[in-house]
């Protein structure tokens, strides 16, 4: 890292109609420097950054570039000055080879006319050589892993000549291994004297990757920690504003009565053989690497996806389970790994999320009973402590963590027994993470019983009372509370890992 | 950024207004009741005739038809599908109406039975393809509509087919009272229309299948069922309408409705539906054919050339549709 002050915002502030977005946010960033923004959702890192990349035009305070004042309109301007956004969704063209996505727009040509394919290969392979990457430039988008083409994405932008380089949760759809993969990645960057504004909701990360992090709270700059010296506790209390005494919580019973027993499922490649059980009023953590078949194991429970062999038994009962309205009558709820592909329907109201899976109870034929539908959202709006300024507000416009809320709120309202949670904090921040933990703890009190599908090894560690871990589709350990460790984990999750593609 | 509410229940008062059905209604389709508005006081002033009530009755009974179809365009839409097979639907149904009675001498229960199977027919197969494949509903709609064509032309030989019948005339000309027919109809699908959208749980699955499918199949509901039902609902109402129009000419023909499937997506779009899926109210589609009808209606009194007539509706759903574009951008 070097002395240079690379950019520089001063005092941004930024209105929306009705919503003082930024109100005062200043950041320093250095060349060779990574430097972590750290808020809740809805704090304000993203019009922050959307000002930065020229998405948004600030309505006061100055950007200085290598000390020079720099006025930023347009996403060209940005480009131009040297910056260049990553967003947390991919915007790679999944139909097309590395090498085209990377010159998009303005591809080698031979003559005037014709695309010089060749030249641009080439070009594109020393780009790629240079990380040291294992990727040929003429391979499809779609046949990369997603920490591949994320690489790529950050290769594309680099290739602009871009100095300063802002990932947006980089991390949030990558295993454990892949995410080594991008820190080796971004460290490399680092050396070249490229400035990094680096988002994540995972503290782990930031004290492996971040040299500085800055915390804004409600539009609000709240401070600058050199990583060294902040605490998590620190930073979290910086975060929420007041400080967060359990972030886990967890009373753990003896539970024993079993609910669920898997035997030998076996579906296709993805799933080799996989057995366990689960008990009420457990919490049974699922680890493993991104593609080990933890949600797939789910799928096939929840009666989304077949399977050849196997048998899934409810209370010691043999049962059949072929679409998810029979798993939810049997008392199972999935909250699926993705909410916005799978879950939410994003244009309608809190309410109607709520409840779409409680219609029975207050539809009869043509009759609505509008007094029990909103008995129903206002419980679970409670239950979820769903922070929404009215029933009728579009989840969309909710912030990450609620609208996680609002989905595992739709699911308690099915009452199950067994409930599944495939990345319950994804994209979630501190705050509601905590909340969600809390309401997992009261959940298995009341004798709920929840598998926990997570990538993120402390919340593994913290909330369950026993881990499956799988691996390439096998199940590779169960292992007990007592003396759990990630090296632990990793060490049965990486057992019959196969090389990356 | 979006909310700094830390007490989660909202106040009882503002449940209590956002309840009110005229108050939501009105708030949604504020744009377009305001251009329908200046619309009809504009043409009050250009034109004494334009609020008599001859006329006002004149108007919904040319709108009545393209309704019944934008009805179920509606849901089509929102469950982000399209139909285009509602158009060669209505001369389907009317020649197969009209055949039977002329032709084959069939009663006219009998007929009016058969004419409404084939919509039947029509949207089923539609309904079927659409729920059981992953043929886009464009492609599906497209082949069932020039089929549906074809075999109107193929049973009549091209030909109108006439059917000089007081009571088969009275379906779409009678008159209960001083109300047309097709506007009694007009009430009784749009009351259906809004109870399955907003009251029933089909509705609420429509929304959601059309909304984010994935996200319906995880929360158990049955998308292909959900589906089926909108294509075989918009073969009924084509079908309705096709009966309809074939009694009000006095002949089932073969080239009735064309573009009739353009009249009721234009209609769906005025009213706010997105094509995209997941948004939409019959009411807003109510608005938007009464916009396209008024129109019509109104440069017929001002004695405006038909040919101009297209030019007119083209640019108004434009200028519709983008200041709808313009309302949306802001939040953004």
């Amino acid at each position: 890292m070097s002395e240079q002050i690379l950019l520089e915002m001063n005092h941004i502030r930024k209105e929306f109609p009705g919503v003082l977005a930024l109100k005062d946010v200043s950041l320093q960033l250095r060349a060779g420097e990574v430097h972590a923004l750290l808020g809740e959702n809805g704090a304000g890192k993203s019009t922050l950054i959307k000002i930065l990349g020229g998405i948004y035009s600030k309505d006061s305070g100055d950007i200085f570039i290598d000390g020079k004042e720099v006025s930023i309109n347009s996403v060209l301007d940005a480009q131009k000055l040297g910056i260049s956004v990553i967003h947390q969704e991919l915007v790679l063209v999944p139909h097309m080879s590395v090498a085209e996505n990377i010159y998009l727009g303005r591809e080698p040509m031979k003559g005037t006319r014709f695309v010089d394919f060749r030249k641009m290969e080439e070009d594109a392979q020393k780009l790629l050589d240079s990380f040291e990457l294992d990727i040929r430039s003429e391979t499809k988008v779609s046949d990369l892993t997603i920490a591949q083409q994320q690489i790529v994405e950050i290769i594309k932008a680099l290739s602009f000549n871009a100095k300063i380089l802002v990932m947006d949760e980089p991390t949030s759809s990558l295993s454990d291994k892949d995410v080594d993969f991008l820190f080796d990645n971004i460290r490399k960057l680092k050396k070249a004297q490229v400035g990094i504004i680096y988002i994540s909701h995972r503290m782990s990360e930031l004290k492996q990757i971040a040299d500085k992090i800055t915390v804004i709270r409600d539009g609000e700059y709240i401070g600058t920690r050199d990583t060294e010296a902040a605490t998590t506790d620190e930073l979290i209390a910086m975060m929420v504003g007041r400080k967060l005494t359990n972030y886990y919580t967890r009373t753990f019973g003896n539970p024993t009565k079993k609910v669920l027993e898997v035997k030998n499922l076996t579906a296709g490649k993805l799933l080799k053989d996989v057995s366990f059980h689960l008990n009420s009023g457990e919490i049974l953590g699922f680890a493993g690497l991104v593609g080990a078949g933890r949600s797939e194991v789910m799928r096939c429970i929840f009666g989304i996806d077949p399977f050849e062999n196997g048998q899934i038994l409810l209370d010691g009962e043999d049962v059949k389970i072929s679409n998810p309205e029979e798993a939810m009558k049997k008392g199972i709820a999935l909250v699926p790994e993705s909410r916005k592909r799978e879950a939410l329907f994003l244009a309608q109201s809190v309410k109607y999320n709520i409840t779409i899976k409680a219609l029975g109870e207050f539809i009869r034929g043509i009759h609505v009973n509008n007094a029990r539908e909103n008995e129903i959202t206002k419980k679970y709006v409670d239950v979820m402590a769903i922070k929404t300024p009215s029933y009728q507000q579009t989840v969309g416009n909710l912030s990450g963590g609620n609208q996680q809320k609002v989905v595992i709120g739709r699911w308690l309202a099915t009452k199950p027994k067994i409930l599944i949670l495939d990345e319950p904090t994804r994209g979630v921040d501190v705050g509601a993470k905590a909340e969600i933990y809390s309401i997992m703890n009261d959940l298995v009190k009341d004798g709920v019983a929840i598998i926990m599908i997570s990538s993120e090894l402390p919340e593994v560690i913290n909330m369950s009372d026993r881990v499956v871990v799988m691996s390439n589709g096998r199940i590779t350990g169960c292992l007990p509370r007592e003396g759990l460790t990630q090296e632990k984990i990793m060490y049965h999750a990486t057992q019959f890992s196969t090389p990356d593609r | 950024m979006n909310n700094k509410t830390t007490n989660a229940a909202p106040k009882g008062r503002t449940l209590q207004l956002a309840h009110n059905p005229i108050v939501t209604f009105g708030k949604e389709n504020l744009g377009i009741l305001i251009g329908l508005l200046i619309l009809c006081l504009l043409l009050s002033f250009l034109s004494p005739v334009f609020l008599s009530k001859n006329n006002i009755l004149n108007v919904l009974r040319q709108v009545a038809t393209n309704l019944y179809i934008a009805c179920a365009m509606t849901m089509v839409i929102i469950l982000g599908g399209i139909d285009l097979s509602v158009g060669s639907t209505i001369a389907l149904s009317g020649v197969i109406t009209g055949g039977f009675i002329a032709f084959e001498g069939l009663p006219l229960w009998v007929a009016v039975i058969c004419g409404l199977l084939a919509g039947v027919v029509v949207g089923a197969f539609n309904g079927f393809l659409i729920s059981k494949t992953t043929i886009p509903p464009f492609i599906v709609t497209l082949s069932t509509m020039n089929i549906a064509r074809g075999a109107s032309y193929v049973y009549t030989g091209g030909q109108p087919i006439r059917v000089m019948s007081d009571s088969f005339n009275f379906i779409g000309a009678g008159y209960v009272g001083d109300i047309p027919m097709p506007i009694i109809y007009l009430v009784i699908i749009v009351i259906i229309s809004v109870l399955i959208m907003s009251k029933s749980k089909l509705g609420r699955h429509i929304y959601a299948v059309g909304g984010n499918p994935v996200a319906a199949r995880f929360s158990g509901i049955k998308n292909s069922r959900v589906l089926f039902f909108a294509y075989l609902f918009s073969g009924i109402m084509s079908a309705i309408a096709g009966i309809v129009l074939a009694s009000r000419m006095f002949s089932g023909q073969p080239t009735a409705g064309q573009g009739a499937e353009m009249d009721a997506i234009a209609a769906v779009v005025l009213g706010g539906t997105s094509m995209s899926g997941g948004v939409g109210k019959i009411g807003g589609t109510v608005i938007g054919a009464l916009i396209i009808g008024v129109l019509s209606n109104g440069l017929n009194l001002l004695g405006i050339n038909s040919f101009w007539q297209y030019i007119v509706k083209g640019v108004v759903i434009l200028i519709a549709v983008y200041v709808d574009f313009l309302k949306k951008g802001k939040g953004k």
